[in-house]
């Protein structure tokens, strides 16, 4: 997968979340913890990031996949095969 | 004329600071107009009016700190002639700023003088009246909030939380107390303090979070010490309602989805228009119904803390307007943007703790309200019905009732309403008709 991509989509999914989470350490955020939980994001901030990045990538995520968008890890992956 | 006074928007708040003016004066204004912007500790609040008229005079300038109660704007009613200029207001101006506030304050002057009751009575609800009582509160201290200027009980309980906080060593000395609308007796008014005031914008987040917890302290030990609350819990299977809410959502775009949270606000306002007697107040010594549905909605801060705004007549929305009303309300209580009735409306509360993971929340109701709806989680568990074992998507839903008002009986029946509109989702789409 494209390395540069998946760069820019960290730094895209970072930028978001920090405008629900702007408290939090994005430094030192494990990528692979479980961002609802860590960021304490409720379901409507969590529906508002994906509108988000429905409105900047047009890719709109289906309700059925949110189980596969637990970690930042799993954002990047997803986001990623759905853009190539 | 009538003096707007300092609003109270909350059983603690002793004081806020005028952040903005939305009005000037000239201007007409009609009810549920938001004249300016209050910085209190629960955030900055957009504070509505509830007369009708014009302008006639802003007392105090913006970046002020006004004890609740002190008149801030003066408006005149329908045809009065522009009255002479009004008295400053004492107040304390955060900075150095070339006002009237500035200007020496009367001393010993009533201020019922000028004031729209000119009575030596004093104007106060039976309730608020009641409440003092109760609190031990002194009312000729008191400037009242509400119509022509009455000391509604919203005053009583800052008066109480004032008196409270001078009682607290580590708090900083509050504000002096405002003048009265009324004196009973010729009694001079307190000196305004001309030391300027701290600036709200300064405050730090451990101010800001030590004034929430005084707020929530004082409401839930009222709730606690003087509510006899009883419990109820009942599992739901939400199984229908999420496949219903699944196969709306695949029709929309994902800008227009519509969240379960939504779905149990709706349950909410509907059941209540079939058992109406947990919507409202307890209010002296009866329950006192409420015809309006104002469902406030608990939401954290992520400061800390929490704000329950109400969703205004959540009976007569759609399930877009529900959601719609709810996402304006979170995205405005986490900017610091809410309107003062919002805050002071809510006649029913409803706390939803699913999205932490709890699976069930048995809550303190707010009072004078009597009655705290509580959801948890969603989570899949075996459930058995007609003799066959399955696992479904199941919902804890509780209810705290105020005894005093209602019976187990009738939160019961609350419960098994919800249940029942949960069941048949397709009811709760339409406003209750």
């Amino acid at each position: 997968m494209n390395a540069t991509l998946q760069a820019d989509l960290r730094d895209l999914f970072v930028e978001e979340l920090a405008r629900i989470a702007p408290e939090a350490d994005y430094e030192h955020l494990d990528p692979t913890a479980d961002l609802r939980a860590t960021l304490e994001i409720d379901s409507f901030d969590f529906l508002n990031f994906l509108i988000a990045l429905d409105a900047r990538l047009g890719v709109s995520t289906p309700e059925a996949d949110y189980g596969k968008l637990i970690s930042l890890d799993d954002l990047v992956r997803y986001f990623s095969a759905r853009l190539q | 004329m009538i003096h707007y006074n300092m609003p109270s928007l909350g059983a603690d708040m002793a004081s806020g600071t005028l952040l903005e003016w939305l009005v000037k004066p000239g201007d007409r204004v009609k009810r549920g107009d938001i004249i300016a912007v209050v910085g209190t500790e629960k955030g900055d609040i957009e504070v509505e009016i509830f007369e009708e008229g014009t302008v006639d005079a802003l007392l105090i300038p913006a970046g002020t700190e006004a004890p609740v109660g002190t008149p801030i704007a003066v408006i005149r009613g329908e045809g009065e002639p522009a009255g002479p200029p009004p008295l400053p207001a004492p107040a304390r101006p955060v900075q150095p700023v070339q006002t009237k506030a500035e200007q020496p304050a009367p001393v010993a002057t009533p201020a019922g003088k000028n004031g729209a009751a000119r009575d030596t009575r004093i104007r106060i609800s039976p309730v608020a009246r009641k409440l003092a009582e109760e609190l031990g509160v002194d009312l000729t201290g008191i400037v009242g909030t509400g119509p022509q200027g009455a000391i509604s009980r919203a005053d009583i309980e800052a008066a109480a939380a004032r008196a409270q906080s001078r009682a607290a060593p580590v708090t900083p000395p509050p504000p002096a107390a405002p003048a009265p609308t009324e004196p009973v007796s010729p009694a001079p008014m307190p000196t305004p303090p001309s030391k300027p005031g701290p600036a709200l914008a300064d405050k730090s987040s451990a101010d800001f979070q030590a004034g929430m917890r005084r707020a929530i302290a004082l409401a839930m030990a009222r709730a606690n010490r003087d509510i006899p609350h009883y419990y109820l819990m009942t599992r739901i299977d939400m199984s229908r309602a999420l496949r219903w809410l699944e196969a709306e959502n695949l029709k929309r775009s994902i800008a227009d989805r519509v969240l379960p949270a939504v779905l149990l606000v709706r349950a909410v306002a509907l059941a209540l228009t079939r058992v109406p007697e947990l919507n409202g107040y307890w209010i002296d010594d009866r329950l006192q119904t409420s015809e309006a549905i104002h469902i406030g909605f608990a939401i954290a801060l992520r400061q800390g803390g929490l704000v329950t705004p109400a969703i205004h007549n959540a009976d007569m929305l759609s399930m877009d307007e529900t959601m719609a009303a709810l996402r304006d309300l979170i995205m405005r209580t986490r900017a610091g943007r809410l309107r003062s009735s919002e805050l002071t409306d809510a006649t029913i509360t409803v706390t939803n703790l699913g999205d932490l993971g709890v699976e069930s929340v048995f809550g303190v109701i707010y009072p004078p309200q009597v009655a705290l709806v509580g959801f948890g989680k969603i989570t899949e568990q075996p459930w058995a019905e007609n003799g066959m074992l399955g696992i479904r998507p199941v919902l804890t839903a509780t209810i705290a009732g105020d005894h005093r008002a209602t019976d187990g009986r009738t939160g019961g029946q609350f419960l098994d309403h919800v249940t029942k509109l949960l069941s048949a989702p397709e009811k709760l789409w339409e406003p209750a008709s």
